[in-house]
C-alpha cells in the first residue's frame, strides 16, 4: 500500500488555478521531493495535504485511508506532521516546551491533575521531559532546551520545527524548504539529519526545496510543479536532466 | 527553568502573605485609616479579577472587555442564594456554597458565550464580551425577585408592580439591587481566595493544558499542525477565567450589605484590563501588584485633593514605561544579571 496517494487535487483562488489536477504517489519509507519555480504552488499542495485549505476536488489517501477535507488537527492525528516555509515556532515558549507541546497527545493527564499537582502530573511531566530531550539530542539542540524559541538563530529554529513535527509521532513528514537560509555546511549537516530521521524514526518524508544540491543528494524521486500543474515526475537524476524542467527553471 | 518557575511562584505567594500580615498588624495597631481598611476586600476582589483576566489576555491571547459582567453574575447569583438561605443555613457552609454558586454560574455563562465566539478568528471575543457586560448590567438593573409562601417571583418590570402574597419579601429590588446580604466577606477570606486563584492560574499555565493554551496564542496554525484542539483550549482558558471572575464577584457581594450593578460597568472592565496590561501581560504577580497599587492609590492620595488624578495618571505612564519600553526592559535585565552574578560569586 502507498503511504500517500493524491489524485486529481484541485484548488483555485478566484480565477487562479493554484493547484490543478495534481497527482502524487509516495511509497512507505521514501524520501520524495517536490520542486518547481517560485509560485508554482508547492506550499499550496502542503496546505491542501494538511487541511489548511480544503481542496475543490480530488482525493488524499494516507495508507489507504481517505483524509480529504479533514481538519488540520485531525490530519495530524492521522499521522501527518509538517514544518513551515516561514518558520512558525511558539516563540515565547522555551525550546523544550515547544517540543513538549507537540507531545501533548502521547502523554496525557487531566487538567485538574495539573492544577492540583497530583502524582500523575510529576510522572508524566518527567516522562515528557525525557522524551523531548531525547528528540532534541538527535538534532543537537538539547543544550539550548531552556532558551526561548524566538531567540534562537535561524538555522536552529528550522531544526526545532522538525523536532516539533517529529514529536507528534508522524508516519508522513512534510518539510517545507528545510534548508532555506542555511549555509552550505549547515545544509550538508541537514541532509545527514534528514536521512537519519527517515531511517531511525520510520517516517516517509516529502520535502519542498530549492537547493538542488540537497534535492539531488537525498531525494529518491521527484515531482516538478509549474504553474500549479505537474510538469513531470520520476527518478531524481532523470527529472533533473529533463529539458522541460531546465526550461521551467531557467527560461528559454 | 522548572526551578525558576517554582521560585517565582513562591515569591508571589510570599508577597501576598506578607501583604496580609502587614495589613493585619496595621489594623491591630490602628495605624490604618478606616477608609483604607474598607478598601481591603475590594483590593482582593480586583486582584482576583486581574489575575483571572490575565489568563485570557496574557496566556490565551484573547481580549475580553466584559470581565465586570461575569463578576456581576457571580455577585448576584451568590447574593440571591445567600439571601434566600440566610435563615436556613449556618454562616460558613452557606458562604462556601455561595462562592461555588457564584463561580459556577459565571463559568457557565463564560462557557456558553465562548462556544460560538471562540470558534472565530480575530477580535470577536472583545466585541461580544463588551456587549455582554452591558447587557448583564442592564438586565440586573431591572430585575426584581421576591419570595412568598407560593415560591419565587421574577419580574423585569418596575419593582413596584410585583405583587407578593403572604409572607412576601423582596430579595432583588430593581435598580436598588439586593439589600441585607449577609456580610460574610473579610480581608482574610479575600486573601485566601486570592491565593487560591493564583494557585489555580499558575499551576494551570505550567501544565500540559497551559502549554497548549500558550502554544495556540503564539501560533495558531502551528498549534493545529501538531494536533492541538484550538477551540477546546481557548474555551477552557476563557471558562476558567470567568469562573474566577465570578469568585471575585461573590467576594464583593458579601462585603457590604447592599449590592447594586453600579460597580459592574464598562469602566470596571477596562480598569481590570489596565491592571493586567500595566502589571505585565502574562505576569501574574504584576497583575496583583498593579491591582493593589492602583486601587489603593486614589485613597492614599486623597489628602492632595487637586493633584490626585494627576499623580494617578503620571503613575500609569511610569508603570507603562517601566514594563514595556525597550530601554527599561534592557535596564531591568542588566540589573537582574548583575544580581545573579553576585550570587554566583558568593
Amino acid at each position: 500500500m502507498k503511504m500517500l496517494e493524491v489524485k486529481n487535487l484541485c484548488i483555485s483562488f478566484g480565477g487562479l488555478h493554484a493547484v490543478d489536477r495534481f497527482d502524487l504517489s509516495i511509497d512507505k519509507g521514501q524520501l520524495y521531493g517536490l520542486i518547481g519555480p517560485n509560485g508554482a504552488g508547492k506550499t499550496t499542495v502542503f496546505n491542501l495535504l494538511t487541511g489548511v485549505y480544503k481542496p475543490d476536488e480530488g482525493i488524499v489517501k494516507l495508507e489507504g485511508k481517505d483524509i480529504t477535507g479533514l481538519k488540520t488537527t485531525e490530519i495530524n492525528k492521522a499521522g501527518v506532521a509538517r514544518t513551515f516555509q516561514n518558520i512558525r515556532l511558539f516563540k515565547e515558549m522555551t525550546v523544550l516546551d515547544n517540543v513538549k507541546a507537540a507531545l501533548h497527545r502521547s502523554y496525557r493527564y487531566q487538567t485538574l491533575t495539573g492544577i492540583l499537582r497530583l502524582p500523575a502530573y510529576y510522572k508524566q511531566e518527567k516522562a515528557m521531559d525525557e522524551k523531548a530531550l531525547e528528540l532534541l539530542e538527535v538534532f543537537d539542540l538539547a543544550g539550548e532546551s531552556e532558551v526561548l524559541a524566538g531567540n534562537m538563530p535561524y538555522g536552529k529554529q528550522r531544526k526545532l520545527e522538525i523536532v516539533r513535527a517529529l514529536a507528534t509521532n508522524p508516519k508522513l513528514l512534510l518539510l517545507d524548504e528545510p534548508a532555506a537560509g542555511m549555509n552550505p555546511q549547515e545544509t550538508g549537516e541537514l541532509m545527514e539529519t534528514i536521512r537519519f530521521v527517515r531511517d531511525n524514526f520510520e517516517v516517509t518524508i516529502l520535502l519542498i526545496e530549492h537547493d538542488m544540491k540537497l534535492v539531488s543528494g537525498i531525494c529518491e524521486e521527484l515531482t516538478v510543479l509549474n504553474f500549479g500543474e505537474e510538469l513531470t515526475h520520476g527518478k531524481t537524476t532523470e527529472v533533473l536532466n529533463n529539458p522541460e524542467v531546465i526550461k521551467a527553471y531557467l527560461g528559454e | 527553568m522548572k526551578k525558576k518557575i517554582f521560585k517565582n511562584n513562591m515569591i508571589t505567594y510570599a508577597l501576598i502573605i506578607a501583604f496580609y500580615i502587614v495589613m493585619q498588624v496595621m489594623i491591630t495597631t490602628g495605624s490604618i485609616s478606616s477608609l483604607l481598611q474598607g478598601l481591603l476586600v475590594p483590593l482582593c476582589m480586583y486582584a482576583i479579577a486581574a489575575v483571572s483576566l490575565n489568563l485570557v489576555v496574557g496566556f490565551s491571547g484573547e481580549l475580553s472587555l466584559g470581565h465586570a459582567g461575569f463578576m456581576c453574575i457571580g455577585a448576584y447569583a451568590s447574593a440571591i442564594f445567600s439571601r434566600v438561605t440566610e435563615d436556613s443555613l449556618p454562616d460558613l457552609p452557606r458562604f462556601l456554597i455561595a462562592i461555588l454558586i457564584g463561580a459556577l454560574v459565571a463559568g457557565v455563562f463564560g462557557f456558553l458565550i465562548g462556544i460560538p465566539v471562540l470558534r472565530l478568528r480575530g477580535d470577536y471575543l472583545a466585541i461580544v464580551t463588551l456587549a455582554f457586560g452591558e447587557i448583564i448590567k442592564n438586565l440586573f438593573n431591572v430585575l426584581s425577585l421576591g419570595k412568598d409562601n407560593e415560591g419565587l417571583h421574577v419580574s423585569f418590570n418596575d419593582a413596584a408592580v410585583m405583587e407578593l402574597g403572604e409572607g412576601g419579601e423582596k430579595i432583588v429590588d430593581g435598580a436598588l439591587g439586593i439589600t441585607g446580604t449577609p456580610r460574610d466577606s473579610s480581608f482574610t477570606i479575600g486573601i485566601i481566595l486570592l491565593l487560591l486563584t493564583v494557585f489555580i492560574v499558575v499551576n494551570l499555565v505550567n501544565s500540559r493544558t497551559g502549554r497548549a493554551i500558550t502554544a495556540i496564542r503564539d501560533n495558531r496554525i502551528a498549534a493545529e499542525s501538531i494536533g492541538l484542539n484550538v477551540t477546546k483550549y481557548k474555551l477552557m482558558a476563557f471558562t476558567i477565567s470567568t469562573t474566577l471572575a465570578g469568585v471575585a464577584g461573590v467576594l464583593y457581594a458579601h462585603n457590604l450589605s447592599s449590592l447594586t450593578v453600579k460597580l459592574f460597568n464598562y469602566n470596571t472592565s477596562i480598569l481590570i484590563l489596565v491592571f493586567v496590561v500595566l502589571g505585565g501581560i502574562g505576569n501574574v504577580r504584576g497583575s496583583i501588584i498593579a491591582a493593589i497599587v492602583l486601587t489603593a492609590l486614589p485613597e492614599l492620595l486623597r489628602g492632595m485633593a487637586n493633584y490626585r488624578m494627576l499623580i494617578y495618571a503620571l503613575l500609569l505612564i511610569v508603570m507603562m514605561l517601566f514594563n514595556w519600553a525597550p530601554a527599561a526592559i534592557h535596564f531591568r535585565e542588566r540589573i537582574k544579571s548583575k544580581f545573579s552574578k553576585k550570587q554566583e560569586v558568593v
